[in-house]
């Protein structure tokens, strides 16, 4: 008789070799279920149980979870994207006509990038109004909130420093817009916008910048900040559920 | 001498090997100096994380995933020519998320704009959770009613006042439907319905943020869909934007 796929499963869970990987936590008893999350070096972040009230969609509307996914699928077709994409001028843009025509799926993938960046930077704000209006904010999550405003700040970034990638009209000239708000800003103002294009105007090296920020400083600061926000989700008690009516 | 109240043997065993899938219950042991007074807490109970959370995270991002893949398969992204510093497009638009800052960019100078407005919001926003009005977050009305009425009055009128001054009156809108309600929610009533006390019982933290929530967007909406050549009013369907 042929094993069941969850029979497969508990024997292959069973063997040395996945043994080795997962420390601990491969029955179905509760303090499996426990070491399986506290025994990972990722899920370990996130405490081993949580109040039955605040899995309910109406608290969170999942969207800090949504913004989480937001955030993978960028990294899973970004990494792609950076296979067939050069940081130079005028190359850049020509690598996106290459993607239109040469590469398979090519468009697929720039698209699901593009559309995925802009419904971040949505999600982000709607999670933000979301845990306000359900008073998610008050102590002792307050520094929560204010790591959360830090990831507000570096989604805008990321998604400001990607739009230039392309180097079209359409990327060039929002970036020139928008920093030239930079130049406003009091004594510093130019300089900054100075040290963020390395020139007076948007050219090959701001290309080179944005690049770099957008490849590998942006997101490595997001996963810094991402990874704080969800322990200090455990440690300020786990997600609110908001006012326990029945005990007030 | 050994306590007469205690079993003088273990009968049972403690250790890492338990089989149970139910959460533990907490257990008081009452001795006899102490009233037994047990109070059951009834919180709705928790789950395991792992799979309950999990899996339903995984859930909601997949088909987050879903709608984006649809997306994806029938909307191309745009791409226009190559990149040319000689020849500015009419208009000229940032990104869509800083759409509203352009368009106070068109009433204010760039350094209230560009500088002091977003400088203000993101300040506004860290100190959220550090103001006790904030945390308590009883409603507005709820003491020194006359006092808050007439504060709040004037601020609004010097705040129109100062939104006129500039022309903007695309904030003007979003600004007095905000007003609107916040003084009907003032308002002493006996027949009360249920959006009046659900009004009446917000604190001034939630009139602000509403506040921001409805210009923002109308803002951000006017400076993606409504703004031509010269940041000139035009309808989203001339094609001038
Ligand atoms: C990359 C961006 C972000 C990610 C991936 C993220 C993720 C999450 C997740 C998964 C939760 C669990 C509960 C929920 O879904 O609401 C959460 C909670 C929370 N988030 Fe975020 N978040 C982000 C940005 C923000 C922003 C912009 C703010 C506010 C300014 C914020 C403030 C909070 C707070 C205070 C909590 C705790 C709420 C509670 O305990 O119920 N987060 N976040």
């Amino acid at each position: 008789m042929a094993a069941t796929l969850s029979q497969q499963l508990t024997a292959l869970r069973r063997t040395r070799v996945w043994r080795s990987v997962f420390r601990g936590g491969n029955g179905t008893s509760n303090l499996d279920r426990a070491l399986a999350v506290q025994q990972n070096l990722f899920l370990h972040l996130s405490s081993v149980k949580v109040r039955k009230r605040s899995l309910a969609f109406r608290v969170t509307w999942f969207l800090g979870t949504l913004c989480m996914g937001a955030l993978m699928i960028l990294v899973a077709t970004g990494i792609p994207l950076m296979l067939y994409y050069h940081p130079s001028v005028p190359q850049a843009y020509a690598d996106m006509k290459d993607l239109q025509s040469v590469v398979s799926a090519g468009v697929f993938l720039r698209n699901l990038h593009r559309w995925s960046a802009h419904a971040m930077v949505l999600l982000v704000f709607a999670h933000m109004f979301k845990v306000f209006y359900r008073g998610a904010y008050r102590p002792p999550r307050e520094f929560n909130w204010v790591v959360g405003v830090i990831l507000l700040i570096v989604t805008l970034l990321l998604s400001y420093t990607g739009y230039l990638l392309p180097w079209d009209q359409l990327a060039f000239w929002a970036i020139t817009v928008g920093s030239n708000l930079l130049s406003s800003v009091p004594v510093i103002g130019p300089k900054v916008r100075f040290l963020m294009l390395g020139g007076n105007t948007v050219n090959a090296n701001a290309l080179l910048r944005f690049y770099v920020l957008h490849c590998v400083i942006l997101p490595l600061t997001a996963a810094t900040f991402v990874a704080v926000h969800f322990w200090r989700i455990r440690k300020d008690g786990g997600i609110y559920p908001g006012k326990d009516h029945k005990h007030a | 001498m050994p306590d007469p109240n205690m079993p003088d043997s273990n009968d049972f065993i403690a250790g890492m090997n338990s089989d149970s899938r139910k959460s533990p219950v907490r257990v008081a042991f009452v001795t006899r100096r102490t009233s037994a007074q047990v109070k059951a807490r009834d919180d709705g109970g928790t789950v395991m994380v792992f799979p309950e959370a999990l899996f339903r995270g995984a859930v909601a991002i997949e088909l987050l995933l879903l709608v984006l893949v649809v997306f994806s398969l029938f909307w191309d992204a745009p791409l226009e020519e190559l990149a040319n510093p000689l020849l500015t497009p009419n208009p000229a638009k940032a990104p869509w998320y800083f759409l509203g800052l352009q368009e106070l960019l068109h009433y204010f100078p760039p350094v209230v704009a560009g500088v002091l407005i977003p400088g203000l919001v993101v300040t506004a926003l860290i100190a959220i959770p550090y103001f006790q009005i904030n945390i308590e977050g009883e409603g507005l009305w709820s003491r020194n009613r006359t006092l808050r009425l007439r504060m709040v009055r004037i601020t609004l009128v010097l705040f129109i006042l100062f939104l006129a001054s500039f022309h903007v009156w695309v904030a003007l809108a979003p600004t007095l439907l905000m007003v609107g309600l916040m003084l009907y929610s003032a308002t002493e009533r006996h027949d009360a319905g249920r959006f009046h006390r659900w009004l009446a019982s917000k604190p001034l933290s939630f009139w602000i943020m509403s506040w921001f929530l409805l210009s923002s967007a109308v803002l951000t909406l006017i400076g993606t869909f409504f703004r031509g050549p010269g940041w000139s009013f035009v309808m989203p369907w001339s094609g001038q934007i």
